[in-house]
């Protein structure tokens, strides 16, 4: 017979990758989890809680993740699940997970550096072209087409790129 | 048939709330004004970026204000229905986005305030609104290093964005100085931990806004005379357009949804 402990954490455990798999509608190399907006799943009796903490707060991709986890969920066998947004602790791009910034370089966006230099108004940063590795690079504008990006231009292969800023 | 405005129980802290979401809605909507009209493809997409951050931070404050008040409000009814003389934004941020340097020194002196508000009211001993200072936080500190690099670059550029870009600085003076008022009912919250002086915040964002302008080879002006009314519901004609606009849909169709 199976304890109810182990119940609950395996119930968990399932949940908790159901979540997981969930990806960002406009980087879809990288889940929720990679990204580190999936926070923390929360079970109740059979009722499971998936917290999630927004990028920025007017990124419009919150919405459709929060549906999706919602859809992963029921998928899963979850009846009813519940998605809540956080905000405290602020996200930041150090939750990021190693794993994530790889799989972003190979998908040519160039992944964020530490956060240390974030409060420098005009900090001079070196990002590497995910393309050819070369740091030979320029910004091009401080904003790209997310909220999370810059674009960026490779001096060395010519090729403009992604940056995800450091947040 | 009109839709009647909806009534606001402005305790203090639904009132502190209520000004700094009308901050962040009327200047997000007024850089949403530029979306397919920026003097390039780049500032297009960043003036509807910070847009979006602003309206965003709006959202969780119109949310936490309608949840404070406890009554039938939510995130849509304060903004849609509410008249000109129910808004509490700043006078600032609902002038018109004139030439490119005129919106670009309106989000220069905002943002500058807004970092150093923001972080400060980290502290707060409200929860919610420490946790949406701590994201406002990052994204204003953004917005300054945007905007301090396009005034630098106007300023110190040709004679015409020079010119312009002071003209700017000139015409927007006025308006910087209710940024650091407070009321009695802010003052209590101020005493309570709630809210920070803004007043503390003044000799520093003087002193961010004194070195980039200087940098840009502009001038401050030295008239002190500040304009104020905003925050009490008294504004320029200017929000009044943008308010029909605005809420056009909604005072149309009252109750659509997507």
């Amino acid at each position: 017979m199976v304890s109810v402990l182990e119940r609950d954490s395996e119930l968990r455990t399932r949940a908790w990758a159901a979540a997981a798999s969930v990806v960002d509608p406009e980087i879809p190399v990288l889940t929720i989890a990679d990204l580190g907006v999936l926070r923390e799943v929360v079970l109740d009796g059979d009722q499971v809680e998936v917290k999630i903490t927004p990028t920025y707060s007017g990124c419009p991709a919150m919405n459709i993740i929060a549906l999706e986890i919602e859809l992963a969920l029921e998928r899963a066998g979850f009846r009813h699940p519940k998605v809540r947004t956080v905000l405290s602790p602020a996200w930041t791009t150090d939750w990021m997970s190693e794993d994530g910034r790889q799989k972003l370089r190979a998908y040519g966006i160039a992944p964020p550096q530490a956060s240390s230099s974030r409060r420098a108004l005009f900090g001079a940063q070196a990002v590497a072209c995910p393309q050819c590795g070369s740091e030979n690079t320029e910004l091009l504008s401080e904003f790209g087409s997310t909220s999370c990006k810059a674009l960026w231009r490779c001096k060395s292969c010519r090729e403009p790129f992604d940056y995800f800023k450091c947040h | 048939m009109p839709v009647a405005n909806i009534q606001v129980s402005e305790t203090p802290l639904v009132l502190y709330t209520l000004r700094r979401a009308d901050d962040a809605l009327i200047l997000g909507h007024r850089l949403s004004e530029w979306c397919g009209h920026a003097p390039m493809l780049e500032e297009d997409m960043a003036l509807s970026n910070i847009a979006l951050d602003l309206i965003g931070q709006a959202r969780e404050l119109y949310s936490y204000a309608a949840k404070v008040e406890g009554k039938d409000n939510d995130e849509d009814k304060l903004a849609y229905l509410r008249d000109v003389r129910q808004y509490r934004n700043l006078l600032l941020v609902e002038q018109p986005n004139g030439d490119f340097a005129q919106t670009l020194v309106r989000q220069f002196f905002y943002s500058a305030f807004a970092d150093l508000y923001w972080r400060a009211m980290m502290t707060s001993r409200d929860a919610t609104l420490a946790a949406i200072a701590a994201k406002s936080e990052k994204e204003s500190a953004y917005h300054l290093r945007h905007a301090s690099e396009w005034l630098i670059r106007l300023g110190d550029g040709t004679d015409e964005s020079h010119a312009r870009a002071q003209a700017a600085i000139d015409h927007l003076w006025a308006f910087t100085g209710e940024m650091f008022d407070v009321d009695e009912g802010e003052r209590a919250l101020i005493n309570a931990g709630i809210a920070i002086d803004p007043g503390l915040l003044r000799g520093r964002w003087l002193q961010t806004i004194s070195d980039v302008v200087s940098e840009a080879t502009l001038v401050l002006p030295q008239n002190n005379w500040m304009q104020q009314g905003g925050r009490t519901g008294r504004h320029s004609e200017h929000l009044g357009h943008l308010l029909s606009e605005l809420q056009s849909m909604q005072r149309t169709f009252p109750g659509l949804t997507w």
